[in-house]
């Protein structure tokens, strides 16, 4: 049964080690797409690009409660889902580049990168595609016979997708593992949860079929982590699926031609300023003395360090061969699943 | 060091646009994210952040300018400390290839096609000789077309994603929810299958919509309620209902979008009896087609593409301008072969048939327009003139438009030919993302001319 909860305020136990590691990832993710955004203004990226900025916590949190093994599927917001489950950041923005050094090769681009490696199943460009994928690859695991569990992202305009219900439905049905994650950042492109919705409680949704869930501040990294860690929890424990409905916040446009003139300046502007999920963290390591100033100075200059050489390694890695144009398209042989 | 702040692309087939407004000016410091100008490309006007801090030393390019070619320098950004004089900028910005596109020609003025045997071309002239002419983007004519029918049936109305308040994924629907309300410009969510049903509904109820699919990638969501319900219901029911309705939007490659966003429906939906198919490339052709889709008392699919949504062309400026279906259109006369196309292949078509004069060699160019009804008899007649046909398209080759044309081609004037029919198509691979495989997975004007030297032997 679904049950209400409070956003979580009370400050969790969390180590010194735990929440640095979470201001690192999040501000990878953060810095990762300021510089694709530069590239992009440069002409080096082409197409569709859609920047994470602003939601980091979710991920960053979720993958705080994954353990190796678990998978993940998301939309084509997909540049922090994969930076956050550990995929390198040079392949991934190689691929935004569209080059050989990328993790498709240069043939997916920004809105469809894969790693077998890190059980990232993609990358997907068709709104909810990949909630009723998220599912199946939850049901392969509970048929292999392994506690695995899947983490589907979606948003909350995919969340009025039709096909999101046929897969809630049959979750729950088959007691799949897969803990489905709405990124409710408030919009659809230009298209607000109130213009889309009259049951704007995403997560209550699924208790029309019997799926518990639960809101969560995404905002806050530690109680995205604990949300994670209970939702996993029940699937692991072979209960069926979970709703997590994540409220976030992106910052830039839908993509990267977007006029967003369907919120204010002051609207994005207060959400920086007040609920920003990175300055919570340096607030609470500062505050807490687990960090000097110049501690996370050094961190900030890591980090910059490893885009920029992200970037460089875009910049130069080659065009595909044009011989990959005819590659790729059968394989010749069903892949064996490495474990 | 000084930075070049470089004029950014801000959507995937931006390639130069306006400045239209500073929101800085020289010696203001600024820190990463804050708004430094106001770009407008031909979509919409949008903020330009900054990406790094510092001082704005130098405004190279003053408000209002258009025309601003994509990373050119339009500002110069001072560190700490240093001053503007003692910086010189370099003006070469970095390598663009990719937005260096081949200029589409002219197309030679629409003449009427003259040929006795047994298929008479139905190609004629469009509007009356001296009708006033005005220059209109394809999207503006799109636009025009379905507000002249609003204005005049209120039956008519347009539901789909973002078409109403954001003015249009693609800025197709500009102004119309202004001018008509919400009442009859309605914003759906994201739920392609459920608003397709519920047009087939309301058409079937009486009213005429249209349906705007983002972009035609998304129908395949809605694909079932299109074909089983809208296209085959009026058979079905022994003539008593059907849906007049129209199912829109831009449809094929873009620019860069990868393989999900970079498919032409062409094929898919002309091979469906109970659906008629457009899928024009002119401006003055998605006005007239349009128009007449939304009177069609059934099912159309009027098949759109982004790249030529921003081409301008000439419209006729009548009060009341239709273009019948199953009608094709003659580009440009010719003896030496016939080249058939439709929609954005017709750049190809257009371009080569351009290159190949040069060369002493006349190609014929025939544009579609409508894949059904299709006007066989306008191509045959060409045909068994030239005695050669080369078909341009960008879908996929296998059961591809062309190859029911080419077919056709076969079986009604085989004896007129004088070498294989040959389709030019785009290449059997999903759309890659990098830039130069995606060049050489579309058709391209070298290998229509190549196929044209291949059939007349020159
Ligand atoms: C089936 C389908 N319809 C429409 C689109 C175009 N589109 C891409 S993203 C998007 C908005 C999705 O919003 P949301 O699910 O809230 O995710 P967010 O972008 O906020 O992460 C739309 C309409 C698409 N890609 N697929
Ligand atoms: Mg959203």
């Amino acid at each position: 049964m679904a049950t209400r909860k409070a956003p979580a305020k009370a400050k969790p136990n969390v180590s010194k080690d735990d929440l640095l590691q979470y201001y690192r990832d999040m501000l990878l993710i953060r810095r990762f797409e300021e510089k694709a955004g530069q590239l992009y203004g440069m002409g080096l990226i082409g197409g569709f690009c859609h920047l994470y900025i602003g939601q980091e916590a979710v991920v960053v949190g979720l993958e705080a409660a994954a353990k190796e093994g678990d998978k993940r599927v998301t939309s084509y917001r997909d540049h922090g889902h994969m930076l956050a489950c550990g995929m390198d950041p040079n392949g991934v923005m190689a691929e935004l580049t569209g080059r050989e050094g990328g993790y498709s090769k240069g043939k997916g681009g920004s809105m469809h990168m894969f790693s077998k490696e890190k059980h990232f199943y993609g990358g997907h460009g068709i709104v909810a595609a990949q909630v009723p994928i998220g599912a199946g690859l939850a049901f392969a695991d509970k048929y292999k016979g392994n506690d695995n569990v899947t983490f589907a992202y979606f948003g909350d305009g995919a969340a009025n997708q039709g096909q999101v219900y046929e897969a809630y439905n049959m979750a729950e049905l088959w007691d799949l593992p897969v803990i489905f994650v709405i990124e409710n950042n408030q919009y659809a492109m230009g298209t607000s949860t109130q213009r889309s919705t009259k049951s704007p409680s995403y997560w209550e949704r699924g208790a029309a079929y019997g799926i518990p869930g639960e809101e969560v501040d995404g905002m806050d990294v530690l109680a995205v982590k604990a949300a994670g860690e209970k939702a996993v929890a029940h699937c692991r424990a072979g209960k069926g699926p979970y709703i997590l409905e994540i409220k976030t916040y992106r910052y830039r446009g839908h993509s990267m031609s977007d006029p967003a003139k369907y919120r204010t300046r002051d609207e994005v502007q207060k959400m920086r300023e007040e609920r920003d999920a990175i300055e919570m963290v340096r607030q609470m390591l500062l505050t807490g003395e687990h960090a000097s100033e110049d501690d996370l100075k050094a961190i900030d200059k890591d980090i910059k360090n490893i885009v920029n050489a992200s970037a460089e390694f875009a910049k130069e890695s080659p065009e595909p061969a044009l011989e990959e144009l005819w590659t790729d398209i059968y394989a010749d042989e069903i892949p064996q699943e490495a474990v | 060091m000084a930075t070049e702040i470089l004029m950014p692309a801000l959507s995937p087939t931006m390639e130069e646009g306006t400045l239209a407004k500073w929101l800085v000016k020289e010696g203001d410091s600024v820190a990463s994210g804050d708004i430094l100008a106001e770009i407008e490309t031909d979509k919409a006007t949008m903020e330009f952040e900054a990406v790094d801090e510092g001082t704005i030393g130098k405004i190279i390019v003053a408000e209002g300018t258009e025309g601003v070619k994509v990373n050119s320098p339009i500002a110069l950004l001072l560190e700490d400390g240093e001053s503007a004089d003692a910086v010189t900028t370099t003006t070469e910005a970095t390598t663009q290839e990719a937005l260096e596109e081949a200029a589409t020609p002219a197309p030679a003025a629409a003449q009427v096609a003259s040929e006795e045997p047994t298929p008479v071309s139905k190609a004629s002239p469009d509007w009356p000789e001296g009708t006033e002419m005005i220059t209109q983007t394809v999207r503006e004519a799109i636009r025009d077309a379905m507000s002249e029918e609003m204005r005049a049936d209120d039956t008519v109305f347009v539901m789909g994603e973002e078409v109403a308040e954001y003015n249009g994924a693609y800025k197709v629907t500009q102004g119309m929810l202004d001018e008509f309300g919400s009442r009859r410009v309605i914003d759906t969510p994201i739920t392609e299958h459920g608003f397709t049903g519920i047009g087939v509904g309301a058409a079937f109820g009486g009213l005429k919509p249209i349906v705007e699919f983002m972009t035609f990638n998304f129908a395949m969501q809605a694909i079932d309620q299109i074909i089983n319900s809208a296209a085959k219901t009026l058979y079905m029911s022994g003539g008593q209902m059907g849906a007049p309705m129209v199912f829109r939007g831009p449809n094929g490659a873009a620019a860069r979008v990868g393989a999900q966003h970079s498919q032409d429906y062409a094929a898919w939906y002309a091979s469906i009896p109970g659906l008629k198919v457009v899928m024009p490339y002119s401006a003055a052709d998605a006005k007239g087609l349009m128009k007449t889709a939304i009177r069609d008392p059934n099912p159309v699919i009027v098949l759109e593409n982004e790249i030529l949504y921003g081409k301008s062309f000439e419209v006729p400026k009548l009060d009341d301008f239709t273009i019948p279906f199953g009608k094709a259109r003659i580009w440009r006369e010719g003896s030496d072969v016939t080249l058939v196309s439709w929609g954005i292949g017709m750049t190809y078509a257009l371009e080569a048939a351009e290159r190949l004069a040069a060369d002493g060699i006349e190609a014929e160019v025939i544009d579609l327009r409508t894949l059904r009804p299709v006007d066989y008899d306008t191509v045959l007649a060409s045909v068994m003139k030239t005695n050669r046909c080369v078909l341009v398209e960008e879908g996929f080759p296998v059961a591809s438009f062309s190859d029911h044309m080419a077919s056709t081609i076969m079986q009604r004037a085989f004896d007129y030919l004088d070498a294989p029919v040959v389709t030019c198509t785009g290449k059997d691979v999903p759309m890659p993302y990098a830039a130069n495989l995606e060049k050489l997975a579309l058709v391209t004007t070298d290998e229509v001319i190549e196929a044209v030297r291949k059939v007349t032997y020159k």
